[in-house]
């Protein structure tokens, strides 16, 4: 017998073994925990610590002011325009990035000599990163060299159409995520459902919005509630394409807070932080709340 | 969940999977090849606006940046094209440095995440011990921890250690880049996944042989989960190399820029170098895009699991 536990652990072989089981899973977990207690759970118990907090101006000093700091932030005029940046895009980027990545997928799946190469190009875009599609995107909406300049409604100068311009971007980049997710919904369809509504004689229109739509509905949902909170996380094609402008019409949520990490500023920060984390979380549960009566699960 | 219920989805442009029937009649063989004629001309005409973005960089990268300019800029073809406008642009923009800069903190990561990933997911899919349900809860809640809840505390972190102040050195940066980033649900999710479906009869036989921890893990559970381990990799990867947010926080020396953030450093410069951002989107796509062409399929598996993270 070797000294160390096996790998398969059968109940009832005395509580040595076990407690060295118990002691050897602990050990195997440690590293992870210690990342997590760290960089992900201790970051949230300080959001919350440094909304509650003012700090003086050199950052030396905190006292405690209660949820009036947080509740100014999150009623203030800054965190309402963020917002109001993050919804917008939010319209622009997802119904357009589900609607194409459902054409796409449509389109590419099919038995034809071929399609891999097609696939593979409509994939392509999950190559680029955020900052990588917005320079891309200078080439064709950049107000001096883009091909598209004078183009009124993707103008950088006004706020709404500048956020036009960088939503173009992120649907593009989104474009291969979308696509690869789809597909996989469409290859989940079984052959029979799809074999029985020939049979029934339902034309192709029909069988889309009948059959196909509803079973790949779950597929759906998954997608709208990613892209949502891709979009609320929405940030460095801001930063890339428009800086925030004009006059701080393309700032997120997530760009303000990024101007507030001096230690005077965290307590804005933070508050603004909790704001958006609350809200996204608030958004994809009721994404999926009012959605998941409409979507069908195939039982 | 939505976690499940995509990694249930694998990989769907592997070859054998399920296509709608054809219907093809003989009769209606001469209709049918006109219909294919019209998919094939839909599937170019979608691919050329997604690819057309990619062609205008590629334009603009290899025009020479000052003929470019008097064009007043919105040309559609090379002007002046040679590959010297982008070689120059590579070494004007001193992309190279920037570039392994961002392969070394990746592979860190990587590497970091899959063996940290490894052996919590070795302990929750064959080890037994208390309170493993409330642990792997405590795992899953990271997902739902984003950027923006990490991000103010984790500065405040790194500059009370110093590692984040303007003249921090080249250890403090890599270390503020990569730290954060040594552990990761997805991977520990995906990697369990691929071991739960270890057969029986191998650990029992494993058990039988004497196998001691290390050793079922090396010879029998990895090799069984080689492909989600593939998918995991290329995922980590991508997110890695990808990531923007968090370096251009902690990263105050421009010196130590990864090549996400050399683009925002070389947008907006000087007009006669219209060409180096260009340049640099492509070079810092380069390595993600060999790996996406060589490992076309894990990549699609690992995406469609880990969109969650978004």
């Amino acid at each position: 017998m070797t000294a160390v536990a096996g790998p398969t652990a059968t109940a009832g072989r005395g509580s040595g073994r076990r407690v060295r089981e118990a002691i050897a899973a602990y050990l195997l977990l440690a590293p992870s925990f210690v990342v997590f207690a760290l960089f992900f759970f201790w970051p949230l118990w300080g959001l919350i610590h440094n909304a509650l907090h003012q700090k003086n101006i050199q950052g030396t000093a905190e006292k405690w002011v209660g949820s009036k700091q947080l509740v100014d932030t999150l009623t203030g005029e800054e965190f309402r325009q963020g917002l109001g940046v993050n919804v917008k895009f939010l319209v622009l980027t997802v119904p357009i990035g589900v609607v194409l990545g459902v054409l796409l997928a449509m389109s590419a799946h099919r038995r034809l000599r071929g399609i891999k190469i097609f696939q593979t190009i409509f994939s392509s875009t999950v190559a680029s990163s955020v900052a990588v599609s917005a320079v891309v995107f200078l080439t064709i909406v950049n107000p001096e060299i883009g091909i598209f300049r004078d183009v009124g409604w993707l103008s950088f100068d006004r706020p709404f159409s500048a956020l036009t311009a960088v939503s173009l971007s992120s649907i593009w980049r989104n474009l291969g995520l979308t696509f690869v997710i789809v597909l996989a919904g469409l290859q989940a369809v079984p052959d029979e459902v799809v074999e029985a509504s020939l049979l029934d004689g339902y034309g192709p229109v029909r069988r889309f919005f009948r059959i196909t739509i509803p079973l790949i509905s779950p597929t759906l949902l998954f997608l709208a509630v990613v892209l949502t909170v891709d979009a609320f996380q929405a940030y460095a094609q801001m930063e890339l394409l428009t800086g925030g402008g004009p006059a701080g019409g393309t700032e997120t949520i997530l760009f303000k807070i990024t101007r507030l990490l001096q230690p005077k500023d965290v307590g804005e920060g933070s508050s603004m932080a909790l704001g958006l984390f609350v809200i996204t979380g608030l958004v994809a549960a009721a994404q999926f709340g009012v959605l998941n009566r409409r979507v069908h699960y195939g039982d | 969940m939505a976690i499940e219920s995509a990694v249930t989805h694998t990989d769907p442009m592997a070859p054998d999977r399920k296509l709608p029937p054809e219907a093809a009649s003989p009769e209606r063989s001469h209709r049918s090849a006109l219909r294919k004629a019209g998919w094939y001309v839909l599937l170019s005409a979608l691919s050329l606006v997604v690819l057309f973005p990619l062609y205008m960089t590629i334009v603009r990268a290899i025009s020479n940046p000052s003929k470019a300019l008097l064009t007043g800029g919105a040309h559609l073809t090379p002007i002046d094209a040679e590959w010297d406008s982008f070689t120059r642009a590579f070494n004007e923009g001193n992309l190279g440095r920037p570039l392994l800069w961002s392969l070394a903190v990746t592979l860190v990561i990587v590497g970091g995440q899959l063996l940290t990933s490894l052996f919590a997911a070795y302990a929750f899919a064959f080890l037994d011990f208390p309170f493993k349900r409330v642990l792997f809860g405590v795992v899953v809640a990271t997902l739902l921890l984003p950027i923006e809840v990490t991000l103010v505390t984790n500065v405040e972190t790194f500059q009370d250690w110093g590692w984040i102040q303007p003249n921090q050195n080249g250890g403090q940066a890599f270390g503020a880049l990569t730290l954060p980033f040594l552990a990761t649900a997805i991977g520990i999710f995906l990697i369990r996944q691929g071991f739960l479906s270890v057969p029986r009869d191998l650990r029992d036989a494993a058990a039988l042989d004497g196998y001691g921890h290390l050793r079922f893990l090396w010879r029998v559970a990895i090799p069984v989960s080689r492909p989600i381990i593939a998918s995991f990799v290329l995922i980590s990867f991508l997110g890695a190399y990808n990531q923007y947010v968090w370096p251009s926080a902690s990263v105050r020396t421009q010196m130590y820029n990864t090549i996400q953030l050399t683009l925002r450093a070389v947008t907006g410069q000087r007009l006669d170098q219209l060409n180096i951002p260009f340049a640099a989107a492509i070079v810092a796509s380069i390595p993600v895009l060999v790996l996406l062409i060589a490992f076309q399929r894990h990549l699609v598996r690992g995406l469609t699991a880990g969109a969650v993270k978004g």
